[in-house]
């Protein structure tokens, strides 16, 4: 076998940070099986001319294994007759446990099984989440699909489907996790994989879990519907240890990079060097606790708050997902049975309202937040809201009824309760 | 054979991770009281029973060949017990019960060419999407991209040096799967789609193509005699959305695709709300293998920041604070028209105060 020449790609090879270029090269020159090392030569030999033409050359297609409709991303190389060897190149999505946690023996299970199947490329993981095997054949991606899925892995979602969920490290290994991630990924995910395997939807759509609101997983933009821990009592403060960052710290440090970065002034420093939380003003965005870790924690009446709507920018723009359940209890059986139903509830009136090809955000835009909660027997909650709406032009005529429910959900609040 | 590929799915669904959980962290799920960074990429998490775990992060080259896929499991043998997670910006994490072994996997992977970092107020790997390696609107590389820079902001990535963390993200196409960064550096087609006529009718789906531009741009039309499509110039963003559902519709153009960086996307919720990156620079040449001019624009931004930003602000908390007269003059980048928005919602973005900066 020729090497394709690579005089571009060559110079990615220098330099500190590890160079995909020499990987590959290195199953090109080294890899025991003639499949993999002409694959990868023609596979470079087609990146090469991609750079020297700056131009792309694959092509989509239709390929599935038996039984699914989606979970592949087919790659046909349209310069395949320069580059014969690679002109298939599909990629395969799957599933990593929740968290993204393997041992190394799973990891070469995976790894024997794709060095039979594949081209010996792999990625953990892709943007979506997926693990992506980078490489196969039409004929060689059921065997390798088989073959996994005889021990335990499946493949995600491609294409107008419910997709591959992502979940933070959280109650595995962080302080801040107000919920068990893995659970509510597994539960929501697993729940749904007709609609993952066999893509009916009008368009994409992602879950993903955050454990706290420092939001990891970037939830609260790239899902569709996202849950982040959260908690609604008094924040947990040590002030023994409030103590200890002061005299490690100083004073005027802590000042300046706690006390006053509170969105909320929330926070304050007494004379007597205690921390004074005032916890109503809390909007619980995470930033002093992420700096003094060891002195304040979630309170204990920990949750998840529900956004639904966030996406990027096709097609009329990107959208952070908005507040729908602002406090949801997440401990028992029946609460993720809620949650699931929820969920339930929100894809299937997404797949009849939605357009083709629009997100739900996108939908929600179109008939009105309004709609969507009515829909789905959401409560209005003023945390929907930045603020109340600006422009007049409203009919108010069902004003005494809106207001009659909101005292019926509020009765504390009823000012006439009072009076009484 | 026939028999395998009729094979009935097993569908299982999301794998349980608790099962390739370090036992540590299996028996303290869900307890941990705090954390400590005693160096750069290691962490150590302390439970309240009193256990320990380390972690020693390093950046990967995201595209693993399985010689280094093998060689990053062999060191989780040798030094860390075997337990071995990824974090979204594919960087990899060796977790281990006792804080002794890390300074020995930590040269282990120095010295097999793994990057050691990633924690803190470092610059994190770049996360990025599939470019001229896989996708099939790409107009520039994205692991091309990532490698070039990563290079250059290797040592940010293996120290503590900026004010708090800092996310870059790359994205091959408009499209931006790459997802919001503090820095984003994402191409931007700048010329209209040139249709190949002769191919539109075999290949497109019409209608489809003309639901998806979101400036309704295209028109149906007939050109020498057969059904196709046009394009009206001036209203045409140049996204890009056409081309999946109709490839003769060519987007990506070796010379007018350009880069173009952005700044101050943050999902966390710490401090100020979430927010999406911003336009500052623009028409950078997509210039294959290295890139320099993007990074030279990169590094310009990141030294600006430095210097220039308080102990925990994100670039976006900092650039809220200096306003974006200010930011323009610190990073000597020009201001032009194009960072006006005229999109919906165009309002929210402009000034109607009296409150200046100069
Ligand atoms: C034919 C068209 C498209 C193809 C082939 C495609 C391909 C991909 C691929 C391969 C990824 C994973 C990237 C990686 O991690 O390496 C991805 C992720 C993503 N794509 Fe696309 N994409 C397409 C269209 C779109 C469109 C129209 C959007 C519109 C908003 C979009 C938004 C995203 C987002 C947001 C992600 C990251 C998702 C996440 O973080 O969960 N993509 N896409
Ligand atoms: S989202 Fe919160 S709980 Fe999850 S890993 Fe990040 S900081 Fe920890
Ligand atoms: S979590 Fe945020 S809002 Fe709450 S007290 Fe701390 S800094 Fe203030
Ligand atoms: S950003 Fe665009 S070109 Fe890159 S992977 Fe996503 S869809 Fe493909
Ligand atoms: S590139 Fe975008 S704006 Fe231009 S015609 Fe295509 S879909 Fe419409």
């Amino acid at each position: 076998m020729k090497s394709h020449p690579t005089p571009m790609l060559d110079q990615l090879e220098s330099g500190e940070w590890p160079s995909f270029v020499t990987g590959i090269k290195r199953l090109r020159d080294t890899h025991p099986d003639r499949r993999i090392r002409e694959t990868t030569n023609d596979l470079l030999g087609q990146l090469e001319y991609s750079y020297e033409t700056r131009k792309g050359y694959w092509k989509g297609g239709t390929v599935s294994v038996f039984g699914y409709g989606g979970g592949i991303i087919p790659r046909f190389s349209s310069v395949g007759d320069l580059f014969p060897q690679s002109k298939e190149f599909h990629t395969l999505r799957v599933q990593p446990p929740a968290g993204n946690y393997y041992t190394t023996d799973i990891l070469r299970q995976l790894a024997n099984s794709w060095e039979k199947w594949g081209s010996g490329l792999v990625t953990f993981h892709g943007q979506t989440g997926n693990i992506m095997f980078i490489g196969a054949n039409t004929k060689n991606t059921q065997h390798f699909f088989n073959e996994i899925n005889e021990y335990g892995f499946d493949l995600g979602g491609a294409g107008p489907c419910v997709r591959t969920a992502q979940s933070c490290v959280g109650s595995g290994r962080c302080e801040q996790s107000c919920t068990n991630e893995h659970e509510i990924h597994r539960r929501l995910v697993n729940n749904f994989l007709d609609e993952m395997h066999r893509p009916a939807l009008p368009y994409k759509f992602k879950f993903k879990v955050s454990g706290c609101p420092n939001d990891c997983m970037n939830a609260i933009e790239r899902a569709d519907f996202a849950v982040i821990g959260t908690w609604r009592d008094d924040m947990q403060v040590d002030q023994t240890e409030v103590k200890q960052y002061l005299s490690d710290k100083g004073r005027q440090y802590i000042i300046d990079h706690v006390i006053s970065r509170c969105p909320t002034h929330a926070l304050s420093l007494t004379d007597e060097n205690r921390l004074e939380v005032e916890n109503a003003d809390c909007v619980r965005c995470m930033h002093c606790l992420n700096v003094m870790p060891k002195a304040l924690s979630p309170g204990k009446d920990r949750g998840v708050s529900l956004l639904i709507g966030g996406k990027r920018t096709l097609k009329i723009g990107d959208r952070f997902g908005t507040m729908m359940i602002p406090f949801m209890k997440l401990e028992n059986e029946s609460d993720y049975e809620k949650l699931v139903a929820l969920a339930e509830e929100t894809i299937d009136f997404f797949a009849e309202n939605a357009l083709e090809h629009e997100r739900i955000g996108e939908m929600i835009e179109r008939i009105g937040l309004v709609n969507f909660i009515e829909a789905l027997s959401i409560d209005v909650d003023p945390n929907m809201i930045v603020h109340p709406r600006e422009n007049s032009y409203v009919r108010t005529d069902q004003w005494e009824e809106e207001a009659q429910k909101w005292f019926e959900h509020h009765p504390n609040d009823d000012p006439s309760a009072d009076v009484a | 054979m026939a028999n395998a590929e009729r094979r009935v799915p097993i569908e299982s669904g999301c794998p349980d991770g608790i099962q390739y959980m370090h036992p540590v962290m299996r028996e303290n799920f869900g307890h941990w009281r705090y954390h400590e960074d005693p160096r750069p990429g290691v962490l150590r998490h302390v439970a309240h029973s009193g256990d320990e775990i380390w972690t020693v992060r390093a950046g990967t080259q995201r595209i693993l060949d399985l010689f280094t896929l093998r060689k990053l499991c062999e060191i989780g043998d040798q030094f860390a017990d075997g337990y071995i997670r990824f974090t979204i910006r594919s960087n990899i994490e060796f977790m281990l019960s006792d804080g002794d072994r890390v300074a020995a996997l930590v040269e282990a992977l120095e010295s097999n060419g793994f990057v050691v970092g990633g924690t803190r107020n470092s610059v994190a790997a770049i996360s990025h999407t599939q470019g001229w390696l896989h996708c099939d609107i790409p107009a520039t590389d994205a692991s091309g991209v990532v490698k070039s820079m990563m290079d250059q902001l290797v040592d940010e990535f293996r120290q503590w040096n900026m004010p708090n963390r800092v996310h870059i993200t790359t994205s091959c196409c408009q499209i931006n799967c790459g997802g919001q960064g503090d820095i984003a550096i994402n191409i931007q087609h700048t010329k209209p789609p040139k249709i190949d006529h002769t191919q539109v009718a075999n290949v497109c789906e019409r209608p489809s193509v003309v639901a998806r531009c979101p400036v309704a741009a295209i028109r149906p039309a007939m050109v020498n005699g057969k059904p196709s499509l046009e394009v009206d110039e001036r209203k045409c963003v140049c996204c890009g959305a056409c081309y999946p559902p109709c490839p003769p519709m060519q987007i990506n153009d070796p010379e007018h695709s350009k880069l173009a960086v952005w700044v101050g996307g943050n999902h966390s919720n710490a401090r100020a709300r979430p927010t999406f990156q911003k336009l500052v620079a623009a028409g950078i040449p997509n210039n294959p293998p290295r890139w320099p001019e993007a990074t030279a624009i990169v590094k310009r931004i990141l030294k600006a920041y430095q210097t220039h930003a308080k102990d925990w602000e994100r670039i976006n908390d900092w650039v809220e604070r200096i306003g974006w007269p200010r930011f323009f003059e610190l990073t000597g980048l020009p201001f032009t028209k194009f960072h006006i928005d005229n999109w919906r919602g165009q309002q929210k973005s402009l000034n109607a105060s009296t409150h200046l900066r100069f």
